[in-house]
């Protein structure tokens, strides 16, 4: 039978026909959408309405007294609100540069960066903390100077930032090509170094004598605030490199080549070409961050020395609580870091419209240049 | 673009300020941190809520008192690590003594305050489901056929040792020889479906988990797991069991460093007070005020509380024997698989 139609109809088969052979059958169908809907509801759906549901099953005046009533809850809102803003910065600078690196330029060790940077996916949160306790600590490197008198690095360490910010600020902000550079701007070699030494002179004497420092003080990093936005930069630092590499790289570096052939300063062609470009890739990845560095636990339970109403954060809080029976408390805080979850999800789905994907930019450079 | 800049810009200035306004502190405010293990968080609660206004009306001085909890060891080492703890009031000597073998405490610290620095002392007392339908008493009835018990690992936990250090002192302090013990505990611990790291997860998988017939626990967690669980569970006190001492001691070097040290004695003495010792014996723990803890003997059925000193040197020499490496725990258990 069906070899006659095949001899009848050289080369094409009925539409109907086709269709059918590569789909499966009905019940094969439906068996496997209700194996994957309940399997999604079991691990998905049902516990995370669960959370809400616990969390307000003793009505809504509980759970709002669970929420702000509590002065050890309220404060670890406080400091997760302190502490993820803090990394989400330093991550978005960072992110920015690393990614600005390894997108636009060749140069040796570049592989190894690269994989550098998602180093802190592949290791687990709790040695992360570790490596800060073994840094920090006091029976680590840096612990008993920190201990004895650790704000002697503090005008050190501000006056080196203010150098690397006025060098950076120096290299984006001068004219580019060489007959714009006059005066001052030309002679790269002999004010950058002028200047790095004047501004860390000037950042660093008047600290120096006027004690703004006290002296003979311990500096605290772990067990205190300052550990606990370095365990939580630390881990989520890949979040937006790894966002921004494919986009700038997929992007090309010829839009800003344009802009600085025609004679955008590095900060101009930053501002007015960069930034436009990898924005919605940019805000993708500081959504994840936030996100991860909302809940993040590993490495933060391992700094914080668990001092309630001191450095617990949200989730390091709700740990506390379930332990002390309080479950209404426990899900009260668990239900705001689930709806930022949900937050999170939605601004994800409405960000991924918008972030051109690396595929689509491959496909269009290809085409727009036909070789 | 713009706000995105300044915005960033704003946000690391807020985040500096606290570090240029933080180091400068007054005189007379006192800030206290008590590191303890972890289920003392309802006693401290209650002791701080009584000091703190005493304190204050007393000296003249403004008091806060911050509490760490966590398993006695952790706690240990983050002190260790340079956790600023003002007194440190843990569940062991040996992970007292591991701060104190690092310098931050005195040698002879012990001495320093009343009853060998023990303001209260606890013991392990087993909890059975309700009704008790296997019916145990006492020790030997643990090792009845068909009887599972549920006690963390001796080698991570406090409650897990003196689990161990119990179950043998039953069999020592009874006249028996150490076959006869090592025979028991072997026993015993063929009996336990599965050894939690801590207090707390054994806790839950007793109550929870529904695994198991008798729970070996801290005295006063048994009293808080019987009362969460509503008419689930009861208490069996057995008729000897370990004297459980949670030292308590000021860190030295902290107290110097952060000159607080007589904040920090005021606090450990008062603890002695028979104001403190109330509130130790309604939270459960056993007063060391003999007159006290007569007058709250209805909380504490008589249970012949062992020394350590009658199973080993101290409670150093009882861990190395039994629970370190190539101790009698090492010879005798062997995981399921």
């Amino acid at each position: 039978m069906s070899v006659d139609v095949v001899a009848e109809r050289p080369r094409t088969v009925p539409q109907a026909v086709a269709r059918r052979a590569q789909e499966d059958p009905l019940w094969l169908r439906v068996t496997l959408i209700v194996a994957a809907l309940a399997v999604i509801g079991i691990l998905v759906i049902v516990p995370v309405a669960n959370v809400f549901v616990e969390a307000l099953r003793e009505g809504l005046g509980t759970y709002f007294a669970n929420l702000f009533g509590d002065p050890d809850t309220r404060h670890a809102v406080l400091l997760t609100l302190t502490v993820v803003p803090i990394a989400l910065v330093a991550n978005t600078v960072f992110g920015i540069a690393a990614a600005w690196t390894i997108a636009r330029f060749r140069f040796p060790g570049r592989t190894l960066l690269t994989a550098l940077i998602d180093l802190p996916f592949s290791v687990s949160p709790v040695v992360a903390g570790l490596m800060f306790v073994l840094i920090f600590g006091l029976q680590g490197y840096l612990g008993p100077f920190l201990r004895r008198d650790g704000y002697a690095v503090m005008p050190y360490l501000i006056a080196l930032v203010a150098v690397v910010v006025a060098v950076v600020s120096f290299l984006l902000l001068r004219p580019v090509g060489r007959k714009a550079r006059q005066g001052l701007w030309g002679r790269t070699w002999i004010v950058l170094p002028l200047l790095a030494v004047t501004v860390f002179a000037v950042v660093l004497l008047p600290q120096l004598y006027l004690e703004v420092w006290p002296r003979n003080e311990s500096l605290k990093i772990i067990f205190a605030t300052p550990g606990l936005v370095l365990a939580t930069a630390f881990v989520t630092f890949p979040f937006v490199a790894r966002e921004l590499i494919p986009t700038m790289e997929a992007l090309g570096a010829d839009e800003e080549l344009a802009a600085v052939s025609l004679g955008a300063s590095g900060w101009q062609m930053f501002r007015d070409v960069t930034i436009p470009n990898i924005k919605w890739g940019l805000a993708y990845g500081i959504i994840l961050c936030n996100a991860r560095a909302m809940g993040e636990f590993g490495a933060v339970y391992v700094v914080s020395g668990h001092i309630a109403g001191q450095t617990d954060t949200m989730p390091l809080r709700i740990e506390k609580l379930f332990q002390e029976y309080n479950l209404p408390g426990a899900f009260a805080v668990a239900s705001v870091l689930t709806l930022l979850a949900l937050v999170t999800l939605v601004a994800k789905i409405q960000l991924e419209r918008r972030v051109p994907s690396t595929a689509k930019l491959f496909r269009e450079e290809t085409h727009e240049r036909p070789q | 673009m713009n706000a995105f800049v300044r915005y960033g810009a704003m946000l690391m200035l807020a985040a500096a300020a606290p570090l240029l306004g933080a180091p400068r502190g007054h005189a007379a405010e006192i800030a206290l941190l008590n590191v303890s293990y972890d289920p003392t968080r309802e006693l401290w609660r209650a002791l701080n809520a009584e000091f703190i206004p005493y304190y204050e009306k007393t000296t003249g001085n403004k008091l806060t008192i911050k509490q760490s909890h966590g398993g006695s060891s952790t706690q240990a080492r983050a002190i260790i690590d340079g956790l600023d703890a003002d007194v440190v009031t843990i569940a062991s000597i040996i992970d007292t003594n591991a701060i104190a073998n690092k310098g931050l405490i005195e040698a002879g610290w012990v001495d320093r305050l009343p009853q060998r620095s023990l303001p209260y002392y606890s013991t392990i007392v087993f909890v059975v489901r309700k009704g008790n339908p296997k019916g145990i008493k006492d020790w030997p009835d643990l090792v009845k056929p068909g009887v599972e018990i549920v006690t963390p690992n001796p080698k991570t936990s406090g409650n897990g040792y003196l689990s161990f250090f119990s179950a043998w002192g039953s069999v020592i302090v009874r006249g028996g020889s150490r076959e006869d013990a090592v025979d028991y505990v072997t026993k015993l611990y063929k009996q336990v479906p599965v050894l939690d790291s801590g207090a707390r997860g054994a806790t839950t998988t007793f109550v929870q988990k529904q695994i198991g017939d008798v729970h070996l626990a801290w005295e006063n967690e048994a009293r808080l797991e019987v009362k969460e669980a509503k008419g689930e569970l009861e208490i069996i006190y057995p008729p000897i069991s370990i004297r459980a001492e949670p030292h308590v001691a000021v860190v030295d070097a902290n107290v110097d460093r952060k000159k607080t040290r007589a904040a920090a004695e005021a606090y450990l003495k008062w603890l002695y007070t028979d104001t403190a010792q109330e509130i130790i014996a309604k939270n459960f723990y056993r007063p060391s005020n003999d007159q006290i803890l007569k007058k709250h003997a209805s909380h504490f059925p008589p249970v012949k509380l062992f020394p350590i000193t009658d199973i080993a040197a101290s409670f150093e020499d009882a861990h190395k024997q039994f629970i370190g490496d190539g101790g009698v725990f090492d010879g005798i258990y062997k995981p399921k698989s």
